[in-house]
């Protein structure tokens, strides 16, 4: 770019790109390869006037199954016009979001049954008994039924409290103490005390690592084959980012460290998907 | 769902519009450029350059080829679709709020702004085959309804328009001879400013949004009031599905008091309502401004939502959308299934 043009204008910049782009060598497209992963690498100058390669690495995802007519096939490939024409490549107008957004479901009232409100450790005591968990929480009876096929709840209050998450080990603290509106610090919500040494346990000290695993092998696999030795919070199966595909280990987290004892016991050197396990603990990350 | 944003837009949107075969979208915002979109990947085919102000509302013929659009500089312009070329320019003495092809796409019906003194109107303007042949003449002009008209659409057979804005009253005008047919009640009908219009896709009915917080439903022909949708928030915006019996409403806070609250109480979702249950399903997050525009994809199978924010986010529905089935939450609420309204 002219030098002796002094101090230039951010305004005046794109017009002179524009006429010097003939000095650039042309964009290359690479890809989509087997996994999706496209690399567009192309050439612009830069505000001092160098030369700059910008290489963007997209993954190409197929969204929905796409019916287009015959006209709209003819519109796919119209010549760009006004402002698309001369796009930055590193404009990223569009963008796939990174969040996963769900539609939620409102609840119906009274079916927040699934949520644990017993005081002290809920989940030992499922395992102690069943019919004694089994509380209605419409009409308060106790080891009938469960509170979503209560034969009372029309007559129940309707409660306006939505859950937004499906209800984990996690929502019970922010759940709880919680009124409407107001922030409440986590140390300060009921239950903090409890989570703050209990949460930690279940995360780090019963997780339990799985290596050597197949590359089918999903989460729902690990859960299935875990849960037999206990109620497990957490599986996690290592996915590549770019291919997608399984780095062949994964976690499991157990509530009760026995669980995870005899999952050890049992597992480690079981053959799973002509692979041979090797199961041990998971040692916490050193922070 | 993994949403689609765009960010093409340096104002807020206004408005949102998908061709018949659903391929591209249609972005209007207080920018004075309107923006076409491929509608399944997001990636931006152009823009029509030439509005010199905020443009809020556009219609797209039924073949795709002419895009008309109002705008807040006191013009309304046609555009060729495939170029982004100008080709013809509507002038008007106030701002134009809304435009909507007739059935067949051989007239327009264009809304302004009382501006200045002058009242706001109704007009009908004829769209000529070959655009060196158009007019500016208006071949109808509705005036009366006080306040902003901020939708007007025609109805069944272009027999009708229908008419809503800042009076809250939505109204149904004769086409030929622009006599007022019917009103809508003042008891049972909206309580504030209606903001948006939707038609289903058959035109037999469609669907208001209000800032009194609720959306309702209409008979085209009648004008009957047939289902309120109240949700917590005002309504600026409205769809619904071609596909299901679904309805969707967007709105939100103020764009005033966005910065003061927390992003979660500013309500930014899209709600999902059953059309005939009048029962939620279901809420789309996303947006961190209230969402002024929204839009169903022909086929039913993806939406999109325009927001203060500036961004257009489209979503395509996970295939658990579908078997969506609200029937048990209805209940568990205390409703009653009534058989009339399962009757087609």
């Amino acid at each position: 770019m002219a030098v002796d043009m002094g101090k230039l204008r951010w305004g005046e910049l794109e017009d002179d790109a524009e006429d010097l782009d003939f000095l650039l060598p042309p964009r290359v497209v690479v890809g989509p390869d087997e996994n999706g992963v496209k690399k567009v690498i192309e050439y612009r100058f830069d505000d001092e006037g160098n030369k700059v390669r910008v290489t963007t690495t997209t993954r190409v995802r197929k969204l929905t199954r796409a019916r287009l007519s015959k006209r709209a096939l003819e519109r796919r490939s119209w010549p760009k016009f006004g402002d698309a024409v001369h796009e930055d490549a590193g404009a990223r107008l569009t963008m796939v979001s990174t969040e996963e957004i769900l539609l939620e479901r409102p609840r119906a009232p009274g079916s927040k049954a699934e949520e644990p409100k017993v005081a002290g450790d809920p989940l030992a005591a499922m395992s102690k008994a069943g019919a004694v968990l089994m509380v209605c929480r419409t009409c308060g009876k106790k080891g009938d039924h469960w509170t979503s096929k209560c034969p009372y709840k029309d007559l129940a209050p309707p409660t306006d409290s939505f859950v937004d998450k499906p209800p984990g080990a996690e929502t019970i603290a922010s759940q709880s103490g919680t009124g409407k509106g107001a922030y409440v610090p986590p140390s300060m919500r009921a239950g903090a005390e409890r989570s703050g040494t209990e949460m930690r346990r279940r995360n780090d000290e019963n997780s339990v690592r799985v290596t050597n695993l197949s590359e089918d092998t999903r989460e729902p696999d690990l859960m299935e084959l875990f849960r037999t030795f206990g109620p497990v919070t957490r599986v996690y199966v290592a996915v590549d980012q770019k291919t997608g595909v399984s780095r062949g280990f994964g976690f499991i987290n157990f509530v009760n460290r026995e669980d995870a004892e005899r999952a050890i016991n049992k597992l480690n050197g079981y053959g799973y998907d002509n692979l041979i396990l090797r199961v041990e603990w998971a040692t916490p990350r050193p922070n | 769902m993994r949403p689609i944003l765009m960010k093409g837009h340096e104002r807020p949107l206004t408005f949102l519009k998908y061709n018949r075969e659903g391929d591209l979208l249609f972005s209007c915002a207080k920018d004075h450029n309107p923006t076409v979109w491929f509608a399944d990947n997001g990636e931006r085919l152009g823009t029509y350059r030439g509005h010199n102000g905020a443009v809020w509302c556009c219609d797209v013929s039924r073949d795709s080829t002419r895009l008309i659009t109002g705008s807040a500089d006191q013009t309304v312009k046609l555009w060729n679709v495939q170029t982004g070329a100008q080709l013809y320019s509507f002038n008007f003495d106030s701002p134009a709020r809304s435009v909507d092809f007739s059935v067949g796409d051989k007239l327009v019906l264009i809304t302004t702004d009382p501006f200045m003194g002058l009242p706001s109107t109704i007009q009908v303007k004829q769209i000529a085959r070959d655009p060196n042949e158009q007019s500016s003449e208006s071949v109808l002009t509705i005036k009366g309804p006080q306040g902003r008209i901020n939708r007007a659409t025609w109805g069944p057979l272009n027999k009708t328009i229908i008419s809503a804005g800042e009076d809250a009253v939505v109204r149904v005008w004769d086409t030929e001879t622009g006599q007022l047919l019917k009103e809508s009640d003042k008891e049972t009908g909206h309580q504030k400013t209606v903001t948006s219009l939707s038609k289903s896709a058959d035109g037999s009915h469609f669907l208001t949004g209000s800032l009194d917080k609720s959306a309702k439903l209409w008979d085209a022909r009648t004008l009957t009031l047939i289902k309120t949708y109240v949700t917590e928030r005002p309504v600026n915006a409205c769809a619904i599905s071609p596909l299901l019996d679904h309805v969707v409403i967007g709105g939100g806070q103020e764009a005033v008091h966005v910065t003061t609250t927390d992003r979660r109480a500013g309500k930014f979702e899209a709600k999902f309502f059953h059309k005939i249950l009048q029962e939620e399903i279901g809420g789309v997050k996303g947006h961190f401004g209230p969402i002024n525009a929204l839009a169903f994809n022909p086929d039913g199978r993806s939406f999109s939502s325009g927001g203060e924010d500036g961004y257009v986010r489209l979503h395509h529905f996970d295939p658990d959308y579908f078997n969506i089935d609200p029937i048990p939450v209805f209940l568990a609420r205390g409703g009653t299934l009534k058989n009339e309204d399962f009757v087609a």
